[in-house]
Order: C-alpha cells, then structure tokens, then sequence
C-alpha cells in the first residue's frame, strides 16, 4: 500500500526525503498537537493526538490549522508513546485511551499502524477519528488494533458531501461497511450546520446509510460552532459559513429524531 | 475523677454507663478526651447510594425563607446590620432568633440575624474603618477603651516589627499578614461539648492545671497556665450563653438534635468573639451520624426528622458574619468566613468514614440552593465507595459548590481525623493548631533577584543590596543563584514577622474558647505560603528555554523583558516547565525551615492565593515570562490562564507534581469545566468527573475545586446579579456567591481557562 498516493500531492513536495520516509514507515508523525481530554473522542479521560494533513477541506472544519501535513511537528514515534504510557494509570481509572485524530490520521496509516500496536502491548485502548475517506488505507492490522472507530458521515447525499468536503461520499461509505464487516464498535459524528448539511433528505440520507450498520453505538450530532472562526481569519482563508449561527434547540431535536427514528442512540 | 466518673456524676446516673452515652460501645474515648475512639467503636460506614435522602420540609423552607428575603438588602448596603456598641464576647449580646417558634437549632451570634459584631481584640482601626465605611457611629467610649486603656493584638505586632519586616509589607512582597485581623484556622473540637458535655471538659482542664502547677514558672509554664485559666473561663461563659437559650450544655448531649445544638453552640460560643480569617466547622458528619443512627434504631427520629435537623444546623452555618473592611474584601472577596466541613475519607482500618450524614450534608444544596458555606469539602479517595463519589459527582455538577481534597495525603500525614481549615490547610481535630501566616509573592521575589534587592514598582531598596543582574540577556543559572539568594532574605524576614504576629495574637488575641476544645498538648505549625508560583516558573522557564532581554529604565532598573522564542509553560504535563515550579516550591520550604519559629511550631507551606491572586498581580511589575505589570496572577497553584493549552487534566497533573511533603499546608487547584465537557448524559458527566477526580487524586494531586458552569452564565450574572442569587462558584480553595464578588474579581474568573472538556 503506498502513503503517497493521496491524490494530494501537494504536501509531498514540501516534506523533507527522510521526514517522507519516516511517515512512510511510520516511525515518525506530522503532530498538530496533543490534549488530555474527557468526554470527548472517546469514553472516559483520553489522549486526543491530532495529526496534520487532511485530503477534505469542509466548509465548516474548526481546525484548518491541521489541513496541511507539513505544518506538522515531525515527532518520532517513541516520544509519543512514552508519553502516551505515562497515562496509562489514568486510562485505566477514568475507562480511556489513546485516540488518534486530525487532520486526517490516515494520511499517515502506518504511523496510527504502530502506535496502536505499541498501545495494545501495553494494554491501552485505542480509538480512531476519521470521515473514512482514506479509509483504503488502513490495513487489517491498524482495524484489529482499534477497539474505537469515531467515523464522521458528513452528508448522506454525493452532491451535498462534495459542496460540504470538496470529495466523494463513497469512500466513507465503503470504510463503514468495512468496519461493520468486521465489527468494530463505531460512533457516528454527524456536523449540524443549518443551510449546508440540514436539509431533511440529507439528514434522512445519512441515518439510512448508518442504519444498517450493526456495529454502530452511538449517534452524536454536533451542532456547528463559531469557535474556528479565528482559526480560519489567521489562516486567510475564506471562510463561507462566518454568518451561519449554530443549529437552534428545535433544529437539533428534528435532526436527533431522525435518526432516532431508525432504533439508533443518539446523543 | 475520670471522664466517665465525671459525666456520671453529672447524669445522677446509678447506671454504670450515663444515659447520655446508653447503647455506645465503650473503649478509650470514655477514660479521657478522645472523639476519634468514640467514633471509630461506634460508626456506621454507609456504602449506598443517595437515594435515602428526604427533601426539606414546609418549616425549613419557611426559615429558609426568611433569611434569603434578607440577602438583597445585605448585598446592596455591604452589611445587613451592625451592634456598634457592644464588643463580642461569649455571653456578650442576647439570645437571638430567625424564627424563635420554629426553629429547631438556636443561636445567633449577636440578637438578630446577619447583625454583625465588633470584635475589638484584633485590632481597633479595623473595627473602626469598618464602623466609618457602612455609615455606623464609632462610639468614643470604645475608642478610648481600646486605644488608650486596652491593648490590641495589632498594637503588639507594630511595637515588635523589625524594620525589614515592615519594608517588605509595605513594598507588598509579604501581604496579607494576619498583623491587624484575627488569624483563624483553628478548628475546636466542637464536638467535645456533645459527647462529653462541658462540666466534663473543664474537670479536664483542671487536671491538665494541675499538672502544670507542679511545674516550675518559667515563661513558658505560666503561660501555659494563663491560657489554661482562660480556656476554663471561656467554657464557663459558654454554659451560660447556651443558658440563656435555654439548654443545660454542662452535661452531655443525650439525642440526636441535642448532638446537633450541642455541637452548634460549641462553635457559635467560638465565632461570637472570634473574627477568624477562617472559622471552620471541623470533620462532625460521622460523630453526628452516630446519634442519627441511635435515634433511627430506637424508633424516636425518622430520615426526615435527620435531614430537618441537618437542614437547619446548616442554615445556621450559612449565616456566620464578621465585620471586616474594603482593605480585606480585596484580599479575600465575597465575605467568606470559611465554615469548611471535612466530609468522608477513610479510616485507618480502611474502612470508609462516609455515612448516611455525610449524605445529608451534601444535600442541604438540594435542599436550601447552592451555597458557599458552610464550605463543604470531601476527602477524596480511589477507595470511597461508589455511590457516595457518584453523588458528590452529581452535586459537583449541579451545583459546582464542593471542593476536593486528598484523603490519601492528608490521613497519610495526619491521620484519619484530620479537618481542613480554610481552604486547603489539613490538622488533627483538637490536636493541632495552626499559626496562619498567609503568603510571600515569590514572583515579586524573582523580579528583586533581578535587580538587586530593589522593588521594581518604586524602585526602593527593599531587600538586602546585592549585585544586579548584568547583561543583555539573562542567563538561567545567574538568575537561579540570586534568586536562591533572595529567597532565603525573603524566608526569613517572613518567618521573623510570623514570630512577631503569632506572639501578639496568643498575648492579646487568643481563641480561648477554640483552644479549650484542644488537648494539652498540641502540634503547632507555622503556615506559611507561596503565591505567584506559576508566574515564577514560567518566568524562569523562559529565561530557560527563550532569550529573554531586559529593559532597564534610567536609573538601570529592569522594567520590563522581550522574550525571544518559545518555552514550555507550567500547567502542559511538561517535566521541563513543571520541575521548575517544585523547585522553587521545594527551595522555598527549605529555606523557610532554616529559621526559628515561635514556640517551636512546625514550618509549613501552602500554595494559595485564595482571590488574592488578583491584589498580588497588581503590586506586580512586568515579569520575565510576559505577564503585563498588574495583570492577575493565576490562583493558587494554577498554571497561568490560557498558556495550559493540552487540557484540564494535563493541567492538573502539573500541579500535581508539588510535592505534598514541601508544602503540607496543601496545594490548591481551581477549575472550570463547561457542563458538557463532561459529557452528554448526566450519567456520563458523572461518571466522568468521578473519573477525573479519582486519576488526579491517584497521581498525588491534593487539591482540586470543580466548577461545572458556562462562561455565559457568569456574564450574565454579572449584568443581572438579581437572577443569580445563589450562584456559587469555586475560587481558590473556597465558595463565594458569585455576585458578591467585586467586579474586578469577576472578570478574573471570567477570563480564566474555561475548559471545554474536562
């Protein structure tokens, strides 16, 4: 399987030759940043390692910051992990793990490969934040080492996927069957952005196509945010959604009842 | 006569056990004073849920009523009332009532409710000041009594202050020096009263005289003596005001509500003279528990009628007042008077000290609202049953009004019946004492090394004249070693100002009634604190790991810094930033102990600013690791606001790293989690927070304050104080009502780390 073959090649030119080959090889990673955190990413108190690079580029992303994987800190594996063991205690108390985000943390699958190895030698759980879409990549191994999948359905309609992301749906679709497949615990992450991923036959798309996976837990629909807005001014981008306001309480319990309405759990 | 002898004689008992005690398992505590005996042969440890709990009745609520209509008035003027004339004694003013018909609990400490009292013995101009600055006479006649005919506390120490000392007050790198208010953190052991009644306790008294009178007088036995005659005294007066309500406390407490108001007047006799800075309550719910579980069994009390009981007490508990001046509310906002109740832990014999009480307590903020006193403080441990950290979990939650302390270090060092004072101060109940001596400001400190001694606002030479520090950029060992230098100065012209203040409060001040309720014998310590200590860290850091120039103004005094580059901040889990801040905590406390103390006290240290944090900021020159001249210092032992980028818990787990055994007075850390950071249903949050609570206590964390609120919230209480009546939050190490605060400590917690997921 090759890493480079992302369809994005841009950041390729910007990496060094050995900071290539180390993501090659997964003994280095492109890290944003890293944060202990409860209640979110996962269950119980976890370390969320947030990898640069991402293939998407949605509409409403709170952290563009992480889009390019060169703005990364090349980190060698072993500082991560060591840091990632000294938590091990506090992952055992609060019921967490290791939780490996982005970006894209498949854009550098050999890398998530090995630390998930490493921390299920040492007996820490591991969860994996992605959309699916490079879900190609990863390998058997990586999924027999993930006890946690946080897989983002960012719109159950191609058209609407596309104007959300800038890419395809099916991918994500073929990763969450992958997934269901071979029964890996899964969250759905579904973004709540009134005007972009709203319209009822969108919401209506995504929930049929998360219905039928038996291995999904939970459904949690995050209302959109301002947060990233800084973000996106300190980056000069353009920012579409800078007047849309979050989804208000009705919007939410409509959206929430329709998966709901399909026997999910949904929070 | 024994202790037994003696409250038999009093019950007129032919019974070899009294009345009082019928159905206890005897042992030890009934051969002489020991309540933590008494409670281990006699508890019940409770391993449920909460789901026992009653709610308030009509009648609290009525009472409960009649107070908070009060509330408004008292916020808008500062005081609600003041008894100008009357200095506070025991038995000074009358009995006093909320709702004399209904009220199950009595006492006041003056004749009516939210009446604050002049306590004199402290100091005059306080009074004073406080009398000029809510519109109330100052009488003359009292002003010449206690300037001219009566020496205060206040008066010895500025007879006695060495000129050192009173530089370095003056130049605020020492502030907050109980030299002109009363010290507090003393616990009595309030439950004595109840379970031996007070005949017993001065017959006691009066066998520890004895004994002293076959010493020779030397200073220090006659000393002994004194305090001895006036601890007696003070029981006495407190027969008598427990009298005048109507109650005969002499003898020992023979029920539940009897335990409860006999317990209740030990403590009012205490806060009816004294104005501590802290006047805490001490560790009662599993001795309460006992008479509860007696009553229960025998069929003449019901778990309504127990939560009634504890309902009411805690009323009592909310309205404790002193009368204290703008100078002090700006070190310690929002009126607090420090009723902390150490609730839960463990025992020795690893069983768990949680009772069915300690429940009842926690749900008085069910029951009467959130509140921020009494100051409602567990002992935390990984071993507490389950039930009882999922309720405190949920009251955290939902109430953000009850603060956590390590019960692993503090019975590891201390015992099992331990209490905190204050904030986060732990001592053996009845057998420890501490000599409170608020705090240095180790930031300031570093900012003299710098220059040379001299205080980098007015440009004085404060400390000793020493070399300053050359250069274009500041070199980290050359600083380190000045810094040392500055710091042992620094030590010991505090601990030579402690000594000056803690011989004039025992001479002209001493908590007569507060120590009658000790043993003896007692462990002393001298507790001193740091503040500023994350300013320091991440100013050394800087010096460490970024290029730091300094801005020297004419006269060659550094001003300001420009730093070059990044460094690691304390507050991120980063061993480089965060070992820089347990050395200073840890030098410090050496340095500290190389000095004498006042009777042979033991050196302690805290690191708590409680809001203090925000006047030590102002007194506070640019430091080297960017702050702004002025700008609040983080509280406690916070990382700085905003430079503890990697979550709550990695935050957390930096502080954690102080050592305990440097800095035995406790740790204090205070957070803020917006309520769905913890989660999306009130099982995960709670779930999660006892999660969190547990892997910071487990890491050696000492002490932690959760609020679980949104920043909006405060935003809005700060706008509409009128909505928000009982809003409560955790600053360091204590409660306040959030719209007491003054708005300049508003909108510092408001500006602090909100942390969007725990």
């Amino acid at each position: 399987m090759s890493v480079v073959d992302l369809g994005i090649p841009e950041f390729v030119a910007q990496l060094r030759h050995e900071e290539l080959e180390g993501i090659r090889e997964g003994s280095v990673a492109s890290v944003h940043s890293w944060e202990l955190v409860t209640a979110v990413d996962g269950p119980g108190t976890r370390m969320t390692l947030f990898l640069d690079g991402c293939p998407l580029r949605c509409q409403y992303c709170q952290n563009p910051d992480t889009w390019r994987i060169h703005d990364g800190i090349i980190t060698p594996i072993e500082e991560i992990m060591d840091r990632v063991r000294r938590y091990r205690g506090l992952f055992d108390t609060t019921g967490g793990g290791l939780t490996i985000s982005g970006g894209e943390p498949l854009m550098q699958p050999a890398f998530v490969a090995r630390a998930f190895r490493e921390c299920h030698e040492s007996g820490i759980r591991t969860a994996l934040d992605t959309s699916g879409f490079l879900g190609i990549h990863a390998s058997d191994e990586l999924l027999d080492n993930t006890d946690l999948v946080l897989l983002d359905v960012k719109s159950g309609i191609p058209e609407t996927y596309r104007e959300v992301t800038g890419r395809e749906l099916a991918p994500t679709v073929a990763f969450g069957d992958r997934l269901s497949e071979r029964g890996i615990a899964t969250w759905i992450r579904f973004v709540l952005v009134p005007g972009l991923t709203d319209a009822p036959d969108n919401v209506e798309a995504v929930a049929d196509i998360v219905a039928r996976w038996g291995n999904v837990e939970r459904v949690e629909v995050l209302p959109f945010h301002q947060m990233g807005r800084n973000k996106w001014d300190r980056l000069g981008v353009p920012y579409r959604l800078r007047d849309t306001l979050p989804p208000d309480d009705d919007l939410q319990h409509r959206v929430r009842s329709q998966f709901r309405a399909r026997g999910l759990s949904v929070y | 006569m024994t202790i037994v002898d003696k409250v038999q004689h009093i019950s007129h008992s032919q019974d070899k056990t009294p009345e009082a005690w019928r159905g206890f398992v005897g042992g030890a505590w009934q051969d002489g004073i020991d309540v933590r005996d008494f409670i281990q042969r006699n508890y019940t440890p409770y391993v449920g849920d909460g789901s026992f709990l009653r709610g308030p009745t009509e009648r609290t609520l009525l009472i409960w009523a009649k107070l908070t209509a009060m509330f408004p008035e008292e916020r808008a003027k500062g005081v609600y009332d003041v008894d100008a004339t009357t200095p506070a004694l025991i038995t000074a003013h009358k009995p006093g009532y909320i709702d004399k018909a209904n009220e199950l609990i009595v006492g006041l400490q003056t004749d009516a409710p939210l009446k604050r009292a002049i306590m004199p013995f402290g100091g005059w101009r306080m009074v004073a000041t406080a009398l000029e600055t809510y519109g109330y006479p100052v009488s003359p006649e009292l002003e010449t009594i206690f300037t001219k005919y009566r020496k205060t506390h206040n008066d010895g120490v500025f007879d006695v202050y060495p000129p050192a000392v009173k530089r370095a007050r003056h130049s605020k790198i020492i502030t907050g020096l109980p030299d002109s208010y009363g010290r507090g953190r003393i616990i009595g052991d309030y439950r004595r009263v109840a379970l031996y009644g007070v005949d017993a306790l001065i017959a006691q008294k009066k066998l520890d005289r004895s004994e002293l009178d076959l010493h020779f007088s030397t200073e220090d036995v006659i000393r002994d003596r004194e305090e001895n005659a006036e601890q007696v005294r003070a029981l006495q007066e407190l027969v008598q005001m427990a009298a005048s309500y109507g109650f005969d406390i002499s003898r020992p407490a023979e029920n539940a509500r009897e335990a409860v108001q006999w317990l209740y007047f030990a403590y009012l006799g205490a806060v009816k003279e004294q104005n501590g800075a802290a006047m805490s309550f001490g560790r009662n719910t599993a001795f309460l528990d006992i008479y509860f579980e007696r009553d229960i069994a025998s069929g003449v009390l019901t778990e309504q009628d127990s939560q009634e009981l504890v309902d009411d007490l805690v009323i009592k508990l909310r309205i404790v007042r002193f009368l204290r001046t703008p100078e002090y509310d700006s070190l310690y906002s929002g009126d607090p008077t420090w009723v902390t109740e150490s609730i839960g832990g463990v025992g020795e014999d690893g069983r768990t000290l949680v009772t069915r009480t300690s429940f009842r307590f926690l749900q008085t903020l069910y029951n009467l609202g959130p509140a921020p006193e009494p100051n409602l403080t567990v002992l935390w441990s990984d071993r507490l049953p389950d039930g009882f950290k999922r309720f405190c979990a949920k009251v955290s939650i939902d109430t953000s009004a009850i603060q956590y302390e390590s019960d692993e270090l503090i019975r590891g060092a201390w015992g099992d019946d331990a209490a905190i004072a204050c904030c986060v101060s732990p001592m053996r109940v009845g057998k420890q004492m501490q000599f409170f001596g608020a705090r240095v400001n180790v930031a300031k400190a570093l900012l003299y090394a710098i220059n040379g001694g001299r205080d980098e606002v007015s440009g004085e030479q404060v400390a000793p004249l020493s070399a300053p520090i050359a250069g274009d950029v500041l070199d980290y060992d050359t600083v380190w070693a000045a810094y040392q230098n500055l710091l042992e100065w620094l030590a010991a012209t505090y601990v030579d100002a402690l000594n000056c203040i803690h011989y004039m409060h025992d001479k002209y001040a001493y908590e007569r009634l507060e120590m009658a309720l000790h043993d003896r014998t007692i462990l002393r310590t001298l507790a001193c604190g740091i503040a500023g200590l994350s300013v320091a860290a991440d100013s050394l850091s800087a010096i460490k790991y970024a290029t730091v120039r300094p801005v020297r103004d004419t006269t060659g005094l550094v001003v300001d810094y420009t730093i070059e580059g990044e460094y690691p901040a304390f507050g991120n889990d980063d061993d480089r930033a965060d070992s820089i801040a347990t050395m200073i905590a840890t030098r410090f406390m050496e340095l500290l102990r190389q000095n004498p103390t006042y009777r042979g006290a033991v050196h302690t240290q805290s690191v708590l600013t409680i809001t203090s944090n925000v006047v030590y900021g102002k007194a506070t020159g640019n430091t080297p690791d960017g702050r702004r001249a002025g700008a609040p210092f983080a509280p406690g032992a916070n990382p700085m606001n905003g430079r503890d980028t990697h979550g709550m818990l990695a935050s957390a787990l930096s502080v954690a790293k102080i050592p305990y055994a440097q800095a035995q007075d406790g740790i204090s850390l205070t957070t803020s989690i917006v309520p769905t950071g913890l989660g999306h249903s009130s099982d995960e949050q709670v779930a999660n927070l006892v999660g969190v609570i547990d892997a910071f206590t487990e890491a050696q964390g000492y002490h932690l304050n959760v609020n679980v609120l949104n920043r909006e919230t405060l935003v809005d209480a700060m706008e509409h104080p009128d909505k928000y009546p009982q809003l409560t939050i955790r600053v360091s190490g204590y409660a306040v009502n959030f719209v007491r605060l003054t708005r300049e400590q508003q909108l510092d917690v408001i500006s602090r780390t909100f942390h969007s997921h725990a």
